[in-house]
């Protein structure tokens, strides 16, 4: 059990100017399940093999329990880590793939085969203890990884996209087992993965990176009701919030045809800066279908049924929604429809928007703007 | 693509399902092309031609010194005992040419000139493949760059560096090692000249491991030291085995350096260099007794090819077809 703490934690590539983390301070509390998501490239990877003494620390420090470990050891850290190809020895079985740190750390014969089959008792592993890696499928390799982390009972766990291997169903299924035994053991955990969902539905908090920068941390909830920037707000949620640039006036935010009025505290933000224009975010359930019909014009150009919601991509006349991931290109405008009463392909619908659930962000900076 | 092995038939207007045929996957490929019948034909002939010298040989081996000289192999009888006891037993009470402790002295060379560098170039290359230091791709470089020596003309200076050290002027940089008439100069040759191939070797293998496994092993505690013996050596041993077996037979039917570094003496001179010595060297006298000692002396490789031959096949292929 221990809080981990990047102070201004650096890693720079040599030949490489820019930092691929930079400057990362980040606090983990004891017990404490943090994600770290963000695009490929952000850095997220190398911030956790830092932790675990895979990558050097350039500059600043990492601390586990108070202690400062940048200089140390992998094996001088307390720390187990499950990868994402799970890395079993292949020529050792079950047991002795879980039991090798142990076996190194001199634990005795006995007290070692316990710890095994106690951890494999926890992950339904006991039937395969004598099996090789090689003869046991994905998701049960996986919980061997799992198992060989466990059975240390180290202060922290590292996990770097543990279930990118996995089919869709049991990443699902894997996803929730591994929050639960997390909450059951307590200890604390960086989890890195490239999967918003995955960071939204295991962690405590979740700290977004991009290119290095840490963007924000925060609990999931707050993430996706008050992101800190159009990158954060572009980043979470599925399908993305619609980003457009708009002009600003008084009477509010001009979206296509309809005026949109910005809250007390965005409004005064704005005119305090004299911004004549801001990116405007909604989220796609933001949209409401207009019931006097006076509402924002949008053409379907495609719509996806799923069941329940339908969402209708369009496009905004004269207004280009913006994309913060990679390639920074138009996006269609997105908006999640009933999925009973879904519009036809090629009609204009008319929407009204949820105004307390819009969000303003610098048209430069791309910073929250106001509350 | 075309050809397929399976369609199971589409209902309604699903699209047909193609199970790809084995011939569309790599190993498939690989499989299909070794199976051919043609290629299979060809396989045989080239064997039995291959056969036929090694065949003749052993023939001979059996016929008296007067059939030897006055027809081919393939005359056949009458037959003889007589070359195997002499080189074995010996023949009237005569066992000077009797070649079992020549078997005893190749085997005192064999093995360790065999075992010497694997472990060294497994170690090296250990070093080379996963220990970050300057220059490690220059000196993996300039180790198989070493490739090119040919061993004849290296052999005078290691004789030399073996019998007097190495100096420079009068300062001395190695002194004598006192390695000289014994079996530890023909160990130290062989395993100079094996180890640019064994490296290059245990090189491109070791860095066909993932780098999570080491990775991994760091993460749970392991020095070193534990990750090459406990998880890369026991992940090697596939290429160890048929770098060792090739060693063992390459060494084996050495000559050369076995009667450089041997320096002639009969208690560490290999089993080629007695069987070398049996026929005069001008007068081509004892010549008859050459087919059955060489008969003899493949009985040893014989056995280790086909007791161990399942690695040989397995190393060689290691790597190249994933599967």
């Amino acid at each position: 059990m221990a809080e981990v703490q990047y102070v201004e934690a650096t890693r720079l590539y040599p030949g490489n100017p820019v930092a691929a983390v930079n400057r990362l301070n980040l606090d983990v509390a004891d017990g404490e399940f943090m994600v770290l998501v963000g695009p490929s490239g952000s850095g997220k990877s190398t911030a956790l093999r830092m932790l675990a003494g895979l990558e050097d620390v350039n500059e600043g420090e990492i601390r586990i329990g108070g202690n400062d470990v940048s200089q140390k050891p992998p094996k001088d850290r307390d720390i187990a880590m499950v990868f994402q190809n799970y890395a079993l020895y292949p020529h050792m079985s079950v047991g002795e793939n879980m039991g090798f740190a142990l076996k190194l750390k001199g634990v005795g014969k006995e007290e070692r085969a316990a710890k095994v089959l106690a951890a494999a008792k926890l992950l339904d592993l006991e039937k395969y203890l004598e099996r090789k890696p090689k003869a046991l499928s994905g998701g049960q390799r996986q919980r061997v990884a799992m198992g060989r982390a466990i059975v240390r009972e180290p202060s922290v766990f590292l996990m770097d996209e543990p279930l990118s291997n996995l089919d869709a169903k049991l990443r699902v299924e894997t996803r929730a087992n591994i929050a639960a035994l997390q909450a059951r053991l307590g200890t604390t955990t960086l989890y890195v993965t490239h999967d918003q969902v995955e960071a939204m539905t295991m962690g405590d908090r979740v700290a977004l990176l991009k290119d290095g920068i840490l963007q924000q941390v925060d609990t999931p909830r707050n993430l996706y009701d008050r992101p800190g920037n159009a990158f954060v707000a572009g980043f979470i949620g599925s399908p993305a919030m619609n980003l457009v640039k708009v002009p600003v006036s008084d009477a509010g935010a001009q979206l296509g045809n309809l005026t949109v009025p910005l809250r007390a505290g965005t409004a005064a933000a704005v005119r305090a800066e004299g911004l004549k224009e801001i990116i405007l975010g909604v989220r796609p359930e933001s949209f409401t279908a207009s019931e006097s019909g006076n509402g924002l014009r949008v053409k379907a150009n495609l719509v996806e049924e799923l069941g329940a919601d339908a969402f209708v991509y369009g496009e905004l006349p004269g207004q280009k929604t913006i994309d913060t991931g990679d390639d920074g290109g138009a996006k269609p405008f997105v908006v999640r429809f009933d999925g009973r009463i879904p519009p036809k392909i090629g009609n204009e619908i008319s929407l009204d928007v949820r105004t307390e659930e819009t969000h303003a962000f610098h048209p430069d900076s791309g910073e929250r703007i106001g509350d | 693509m075309t050809d397929t092995e399976l369609v199971i038939p589409p209902s309604g207007n699903a699209p047909v399902t193609r199970v790809p045929v084995r011939a569309d996957t790599s190993v498939g490929r690989v499989r299909s092309a070794l199976t051919s019948r043609a290629a299979s034909l060809v396989a045989l002939v080239i064997g039995v031609l291959w056969t036929i010298p090694t065949a003749g040989i052993f023939i001979q081996s059996f016929r008296p010194k007067t059939g030897q000289d006055s027809a081919g192999w393939w005359h056949g009888g009458p037959f003889t005992l007589d070359f195997y006891r002499q080189l074995t037993t010996g023949l009237h009470g005569n066992n000077a040419s009797s070649l079992l402790p020549y078997i005893t002295n190749s085997l005192a060379i064999v093995i360790p000139a065999a075992i010497i560098p694997m472990a060294v170039a497994a170690m090296a290359a250990y070093a080379l493949v996963w220990i970050d230091f300057k220059g490690r791709d220059w000196i993996f470089v300039a180790i198989f760059a070493l490739q090119v020596v040919p061993l004849q003309v290296a052999a005078v200076p290691l004789l030399r560096f073996v019998v007097s050290g190495w100096h420079v002027g009068s300062t001395t940089i190695v002194p004598t090692l006192g390695l000289a008439g014994t079996v530890g100069a023909v160990w130290l040759a062989h395993a100079c000249f094996a180890l640019p191939l064994a490296v290059f070797l245990m090189h491109n293998f070791m860095s066909e491991i993932p780098k999570d496994i080491l990775e991994a092993a760091r993460i749970d505690g392991a020095s070193h030291g534990q990750i090459f013996r406990t998880v890369m050596l026991p992940l090697l041993r596939p290429a160890l085995a048929a770098f060792g077996i090739f060693q063992f037979l390459w060494v084996w039917n050495d000559l050369f350096v076995g009667s450089v570094m041997s320096g002639g003496s009969d208690t560490i001179s290999p089993i080629t260099v007695k069987i070398n010595n049996l026929i005069g060297a001008t007068s081509g006298a004892g010549g008859e007794v050459l087919p059955a000692a060489a008969f003899i002396s493949i009985v040893v490789p014989l056995i280790v090819f086909l007791s161990l031959q399942r690695f040989f096949v397995r190393g060689l292929l290691a790597g190249s077809v994933k599967g």
